[in-house]
């Protein structure tokens, strides 16, 4: 169940999306939802598949790696499905009791699911394309502006890298720990939820002692290659424009005005 | 109290871009009161297949039987295989998690549904047997030292009184007399309590003083499965997969090459000297 | 004058109660010299609690001696304005390979320390190749450190910190937590860096069979250098090892029990090679009286 997380798992593959800046990746992400949110006819919704269906095309990674980030959100999806299908008023189509479900109920519950499918979908392609540290490094630039006003960016950026690299290696631990306190007999699965809570107290401990023991130990090896904070520090990989970033960003541009004219007038006409 | 394995397959991930097969058609025979030691190199399945023996892990076909009973039946109480086969894994004392050691080895027992009393002093006899001073009982388990941090995980397997202890690497990361502490500990209670103890280890030196037979893992199945000096006599396989003999064994092959009638099959320092020396008043 | 020179070396651990107060010191590292040249590969052995890993977080400056002096590279350690240049000559590889590497991808890891340094971008690119090559995992480049072995990610902390060019590498403990072949792999790599790269390796270890090719093998024993020499004059001293409760290669030990029996053996025997070698020896001798 924890490997199927793939937030914030890189898929190495070596495609243009790959290779391009983080921060057009970030912007594209950011244009993306905007557009699922902003524009709501099912024309806009077409176009949205199309863009997606391309850029994961273009991507290289297998389809069947991106689905799996939905496994993680499907309780929350089916949460908002339930609650847009009863909740929205408006012609009823049938009753289940005294929850009526509408024809707008559906076509909101409907809408909703596919905005949350295709955001969590349109993430993972930045996440899978993007290694951690070149995230952080775009982050950290688009943030640059915030140092000014004293928000210690770079540390931000460095903490958040180090939380990527270790998030798998929680997870295995995680599970290695469980299984130790299985074979002794401890139950993770039954009782109400407070027994729930306190049966997780043996994995717990032992988890927080492996982190913080693990944070100790890395903050001496960073020390010891000369690790002292952003200052005076060169970058191997420094963020520079090239061509295709250019290219990508007209590209985003031309999508965000392409969905703009189809919410408003139809896809065809839109598209014409 | 035995365990029997009948053509066990475990994949791992099946379906997906991961799969893996872990084990591959594994039989085993594991009687009552043998010292067992398990070897095979990182990724050879060692650890998957101990993982079936107290159920925390379930086969993808074929059947584990525990007293003549399938584990994978319906209806078979998992959570009392888990008390007699007692499963101690890599660095388990990382486990650790109350604040005293006492309380610590009580979890399992307690888990059990054990009176209190009962629990107290299943706790005191499993703490007893891995030889650690009473004046340790009150102290934090992260107080200690590594070596002791181990003894006391491994008390907390065997306050639940196991049938079959099982040990993944019980020597991982700790110096040579930490090392000897625990294998010699767990010979003792093999001794005294009559277990089956099975062993996982890397080191042949290791395995080769204590345990009565060996069953090599490689690739997912079991290769060989037999006495330690039988084991030993195929040094030129176990080299193959990233395995050696104890280093004795190619002493004494080496002294045979040079027309020396010594027996080839010593796995222990004593052997090789008492062989070595009883050669040479012959001679 | 030698690359590491530590003077009445002592360290005290203080407990501290919960007002800060100090309730309790244990002395880790007692009256501790010790002398290393540029170029040679030093061994320390000693069981766990006896100063070696203390020892070692003081040839970069991780901790400071409450007592006594270490230089490194004629720095001295307590000098604060040269804390950065003494981390840069003297580098370090920890225990558990986990722990120590930072990038999420193996070159972005080893270009770490360099990146700290400020060195420019170009010449990072460069020692990340080079550092690579050296430690056998150039190949392995874009790889994610998780997906790697216990002694491959091993051989990606040593390149980081070949990277940043020390003239010295402390090793604590490196393969405490590797298999066998992970041992090796990470053992031969480090012999590689001294005999090619003359780096000065100061190895801390409580494996035997990986000292016998040290110039120098030096035992610890509660905070203090109970032994020194080379590995032949230290193995010789098999029943004070034994003593030390420390290991001794397998060949080493029937060699001393043959001795003791009375079969007439030279000291020091390390290898089976040389134990058969000395075994012949002795059968012609008896055979020509």
């Amino acid at each position: 169940m924890l490997r199927d997380i793939t937030l914030g798992q890189y898929y190495p593959a070596n495609s243009v999306l790959h290779k391009l800046d983080p921060r057009v990746k970030l912007a594209g992400t950011m244009v993306f939802i905007v557009s699922l949110f902003a524009f709501r006819s099912a024309e806009a919704y077409i176009g949205a598949t199309l863009f997606l269906a391309a850029v994961i095309r273009i991507s290289k990674v297998p389809l069947k790696f991106m689905l799996k980030g939905l496994k993680s959100i499907i309780f929350l999806m089916m949460l908002t499905v339930v609650f847009n299908l009863f909740l929205t008023r408006g012609t009823v189509v049938f009753r289940l009791g005294f929850l009526a479900v509408t024809e707008e109920g559906i076509e909101t519950a409907v809408f909703m699911a596919i905005r949350l499918v295709y955001l969590i979908i349109g993430s993972s392609v930045m996440t899978l394309t993007t290694t951690p540290n070149d995230l952080t490094d775009g982050l950290e630039k688009a943030m640059r502006p915030l140092g000014k006003v004293r928000v210690p960016v770079h540390e931000i950026a460095m903490m958040m890298s180090i939380a990527l690299r270790f998030i798998p290696i929680l997870l295995e631990e995680t599970d290695k720990i469980m299984k130790a306190q299985m074979a002794r007999g401890a139950d993770f699965e039954s009782g109400g939820l407070i027994q729930k809570a306190k049966n997780m107290i043996p994995l717990l401990v032992p988890l927080f002692i492996s982190a913080f023991r693990r944070a100790n130990d890395l903050a001496m090896a960073m020390e010891a290659r000369g690790y002292h904070g952003g200052e005076g520090r060169t970058k191997m990989k420094p963020l520079v424009y090239r061509g295709r970033d250019k290219i990508a960003y007209l590209l985003l541009l031309l999508y965000l005005v392409l969905m703009f004219l189809v919410n408003r007038i139809g896809f065809f006409a839109g598209l014409i | 109290m035995a365990i029997r394995i009948e053509h066990l397959n475990y994949i791992y991930g099946a379906g997906t871009a991961f799969e893996k097969h872990a084990l591959r058609d594994i039989n085993l025979d594991l009687p009552d009161g043998q010292f067992i030691g398990m070897i095979g190199h990182t990724g050879s399945g060692k650890s998957t297949l101990i993982q079936h023996l107290n159920g925390l892990l379930k086969g993808t076909s074929g059947a584990v039987y525990y007293n003549d009973k399938n584990i994978y039946e319906e209806g078979f109480e998992m959570k009392r295989l888990r008390s007699r086969v007692g499963l101690v894994f890599q660095y388990p004392e990382h486990q650790l998690f109350e604040a005293d050691v006492f309380t610590d080895v009580c979890f399992g027992p307690k888990n059990l549904g054990l009176s209190k009393e009962e629990t107290e002093s299943r706790a005191y006899e499993a703490l007893r047997l891995v030889g650690l001073k009473e004046k340790y009982y009150k102290v934090s388990p992260f107080e200690l030292s590594g070596g002791q941090k181990r003894r006391v995980a491994i008390a907390g397997i065997l306050a639940m009184n196991p049938e079959v202890l099982v040990l993944d690497e019980p020597t991982a990361g700790l110096d040579p007399k930490g090392r000897d502490d625990i294998l010699d500990q767990v010979a003792k209670l093999h001794e005294e309590k009559k277990i089956t103890v099975i062993l996982v280890s890397h080191s042949m030196e290791d395995v080769a003083r204590y345990v009565e037979r060996i069953i090599v893992m490689n690739k997912g199945q079991v290769m060989f499965d037999d006495a330690p000096r039988k084991v030993f006599q195929h040094y030129k396989e176990l080299e193959a997969i990233g395995l050696a003999a104890p280093q004795v064994t190619y002493l004494m092959h080496g002294l045979q090459e040079r027309g020396w009638k010594v027996p080839a099959d010593a796995t222990t320092v004593e052997e090789a000297a008492g062989a070595i020396i009883e050669y040479l008043q012959k001679s | 004058m030698g690359i590491i020179k530590a003077r009445h070396v002592a360290f005290d651990y203080l407990r501290m109660d919960e007002e800060g107060q100090v309730e309790s010191r244990s002395r880790a590292v007692d009256d501790v010299d010790l002398d290393v040249e540029a170029g040679d590969f030093v061994a320390i052995l000693g069981h766990n609690g006896s100063g070696k890993s203390t020892l070692a977080k003081h040839i970069n400056a991780i901790l400071l001696p409450t007592e006594g002096t270490v230089f490194v590279d004629g720095k001295d350690t307590q000098d604060e304005s040269k804390l950065w240049e003494i981390r840069q000559s003297a580098g370090m590889v920890f225990q558990n390979p986990d722990n120590q590497i930072i990038g999420t991808i193996v070159d972005e890891d080893v270009g770490f320390g360099p990146e700290n340094m400020g060195v420019p971008q170009d010449e990072i690119w460069q020692r990340v190749e080079e550092s690579l090559k050296a430690v056998g995992m150039w190949e392995y480049r874009s790889h994610s450190p998780n997906k790697l072995s216990g002694g491959q990610k091993q051989r990606v902390a040593i390149a980081g910190v070949v990277a940043m060019r020390p003239k010295c590498i402390v090793l604590d403990e490196p393969t405490a937590m590797l298999d066998p072949n992970g041992r090796q792999e990470v053992i031969r790599t480090v012999r590689e860096l001294n005999r090619r790269e003359h780096v000065t390796v100061l190895l801390i270890t409580h494996y035997m069979e990986e000292v016998i090719h040290a110039d120098k093998v030096i035992v610890m024993d509660q905070g203090k250098i109970v032994m020194q020499g080379t590995p032949r004059e230290v193995f010789s001293h098999v029943g004070e090892l034994k003593r030390f409760r420390l290991d001794v290669p397998q060949a080493t030990l029937v060699a001393y029990e043959l001795q003791k029996a009375g079969i007439a053996l030279p000291d020091g025997i390390l290898s089976n090679e040389e134990l058969i070698g000395a075994l012949e020896a002795y059968r012609k001798k008896r055979q020509n009286k």
